[in-house]
């Protein structure tokens, strides 16, 4: 407990050093200010909280993180070539160790139009729409972890679509870490605004160049303007020694309709939030979710539809693949507030476990203040169906590509809901070896 | 082809098969019958290797090696396919995918080339025909939200694409109306050959109006307990099972 003190202190330190030398307006040093000040009072999270049960950060709170340094050499661009995840085929948007990096970032394709850059620059620009927008959505005053990365906002991306466009191709927000053998940290944010009648992908990945340990602590808001269509998807595939937190906040406006996908892969200890709020009328959002872990890792999915106004509709998906001596955790909350009529959500979270050490807690939380409501929540946990795997194995299929058939087949239902196709192939190969068992000749179905 | 010398196995520490002796010849088709619980699906699924059923004795040859040595998956690679009772559902795995993996790892297995996606789907259409089997059910999930009929049909139609040496057809029959019967039956007919054989487990005679059997064999308390010809299944019509089981009860005692 004393080692995790120092570590907060630390952070404190750290920041009053920094502050000095931030060039920030004057509204901005105050919410960092406010969000340091809460971050000192709220400390890291502990198992006693009930929103942190069954994930334990003391190993993030442990380590004394520095803000991570910008690599020295060249090393980040050869390396970024060669990971499957980095190129998608559309415009991208790329920090390394949370700095953003002009040489990796390709534009000028899939988002013409669109107003995109880093959020520092756009804040030097004197962008009024972040002072609208920014920490409005994602709240600090009770979340230790989105506290720490608002008093240290840094860099990320910034995306403004205009009121009516309509975007073919995705744009790419790459997060790239590389180690290099000091625990760094990095507090991504990303700010999207979706004007209204707009229609978008948007693509945020974190990936690591090496396995080195650090800690991601990443915070993104997302604003979908009135009946703008958004997909997000929101991609972790972290080094195994790595920590990573990411909160993905949206806020929907009126008749307006968003699809989240996060996808889970990578970190020795993940803890992923994501949180709708329905603040418009008639406005709908799909959540999905696909964790496929092994070994020791360990991955919290958090979730809240918060449904504010009447006629909203949410449905949430969420798959988990837990291989070894994994462990995971699905929390879903659905708040109906007062006033919220003919609210209709519906809840799903499946589980396979791979192994007898495997583990999953799988939890729904509902609040409910309205009385005209639908809400439907189930969960299962199982194991690979024996029936199945005798049956392909009795048509000819070894028992290896039986099991390894069917357990692409369940996280497939997940994948497949992904539109962008070279998104989905990348990811299902990032699946296949994450779980050992090598890239498949599967065709789409 | 297959020999079953005085084959024994359990399930659940329970005996099911007492003792089995049954040849069959390339060629030939045999129909098991027998009431409910005579073990006849039990010696299936043994041929077939479903791991559930503990085998306590006997021995069984296919083409002169040791059938109960080899996995599932190399038993099915050596030419033998079973139709189920109860075809298996596998949401998120489409028909033409695993099909394609099945005929693949057989005809790798005979040392052929394997199919692409189009030469298999031309094979699938050709196959297709006479089994009212729809395109669009090559889509579909495997077996997911299928009919009862259509799973019959299913594995009917994976038959004919697999075509095995020694096909055993597990009560296919059963629930089926006689549209689908005829159907399922003339697929049956169609792979009839010298080349091949075929076991029909049914609990129903009708199957076999369709299916003309070379021989018959009753199936009671784990062992077969009469065989003979066509006619025997007649017999059977007329005179149910009873009266084997009260021989036999006889028989016992005695």
């Amino acid at each position: 407990m004393t080692a995790v003190k120092e570590q907060q202190d630390a952070y404190f330190s750290t920041f009053q050093a920094r502050e000095r030398f931030l060039s920030d307006p004057s509204w901005l040093g105050e919410i960092r200010r406010a969000a340091m000040e809460r971050f000192a009072e709220l400390g890291f999270p502990t198992t006693r909280q009930e929103e942190w049960r069954f994930t334990n950060v003391a190993p993030i709170a442990r380590v004394p993180f520095e803000l991570a340094q910008a690599p020295k050499d060249g090393a980040p661009l050869a390396k970024l070539r060669e990971l499957p995840m980095a190129d998608l085929g559309c415009d991208r948007l790329v920090f390394v160790n949370g700095r953003f990096s002009p040489e990796l970032t390709r534009l000028g394709d899939s988002s013409q139009g669109v107003k995109v850059c880093n959020l520092s620059e756009a804040l030097a620009a004197g962008t009024p729409s972040i002072e609208e927008h920014l920490a409005r959505h994602a709240r600090f005053d009770d979340h230790a972890f989105i506290a720490l990365n608002t008093a240290f906002v840094q860099d990320g991306a910034y995306v403004e679509i205009p009121r009516g466009l309509v975007l073919e191709k995705p744009i790419y927000l790459l997060h790239v870490t590389a180690a290099n053998g000091r625990p760094g940290v990095t507090h991504p944010r990303n700010l999207v605004i979706a004007g209204p009648e707009s229609q978008a992908t948007i693509i945020e990945g974190y990936v690591a160049l090496d396995d080195g340990a650090y800690f991601t602590n990443a915070v993104s808001e997302v604003v979908v303007g009135d009946n703008a269509v958004t997909h997000y998807c929101r991609l972790q595939n972290e080094s195994e020694q790595a920590f990573h937190f990411g909160a993905l906040n949206v806020r929907l406006g009126r008749d307006a309709n968003a699809t989240t996908y996060s996808l889970g892969l990578g970190a020795a200890l993940a803890r992923q939030e994501v949180a709708v709020t329905l603040d418009g009328e008639g406005s709908e959002c799909q959540l999905n979710g696909l964790y496929v872990v092994s070994g020791r890792q360990h991955i919290d999915n958090y979730t809240t539809l918060d449904h504010a106004q009447p006629h909203t509709a949410s449905r949430e998906f969420y798959k988990g693949v837990l291989d070894e001596k994994s462990s995971g955790v699905f929390h879903g909350r659905i708040i109906v507030r007062p006033g919220a009529q003919k609210t209709d959500a519906k809840q799903s979270n499946k589980n396979l476990l791979l192994s007898d050490d495997a583990t999953i807690n799988t939890k729904p939380q509902l609040e409910i203040y309205a009385d005209d409501v639908k809400c439907t929540h189930g969960a299962t946990i199982g194991q690979i169906d024996p029936e199945a795997v005798f049956y392909l194995r009795s048509r000819a299929i070894g028992k290896d590509e039986a099991r390894r058939m069917l357990t692409y087949a369940f996280a497939n239902d997940i994948i497949g809901r992904i539109k962008y196709e070279p998104l989905a192939s990348r990811l299902g190969d990032a699946v296949f070896a994450r779980l050992g068992i090598g890239p498949g000749k599967q065709e789409p179905q | 082809m297959l020999r079953i010398k005085n084959l024994q196995a359990k399930v659940a520490g329970k005996e099911i098969l007492r003792g089995i002796d049954l040849s069959v010849n390339v060629g030939e088709v045999h129909a098991i019958m027998g009431p409910n619980g005579s073990g006849k699906s039990t010696l299936a699924q043994v041929l077939a290797g479903r791991d559930l059923y503990e085998v306590t004795g006997g021995e069984v040859t296919y083409d002169g090696q040791n059938l109960l040595a080899l996995s599932p998956e190399d038993r099915a690679r050596a030419g033998i396919f079973m139709a189920f009772q109860y075809p298996v559902e596998i949401p998120g795995v489409s028909n033409m995918y695993f099909l394609r993996s099945a005929l693949n790892a057989i005809r790798r297995n005979r040392g052929l080339e394997e199919l692409d996606a189009i030469d298999f789907l031309a094979l699938a259409r050709e196959k297709m025909k006479g089994l009212e089997v729809e395109e669009g059910l090559m889509v579909r999930p495997v077996n997911e939200g299928f009919s009862g009929g259509e799973k019959k049909r299913n594995e009917i139609f994976q038959m004919s694409i697999l075509e095995p040496r020694l096909a055993i057809l597990d009560e296919t029959d059963s629930g089926l109306d006689i549209d689908a019967l005829k159907i399922v039956a003339n697929g049956v007919n169609a792979l009839r050959s010298p080349e091949r054989a075929i076991i029909v487990v049914t609990h129903y005679q009708r199957l076999l109006n369709y299916i003309v059997p070379d021989f018959v064999h009753v199936l009671s308390g784990g062992r077969i307990v009469k065989s003979g010809g066509k006619e025997l299944a007649l017999e059977l019509e007329h005179r149910g099972y009873g009266w084997l089981e009260d021989a036999v009860a006889a028989g016992q005692s005695a």
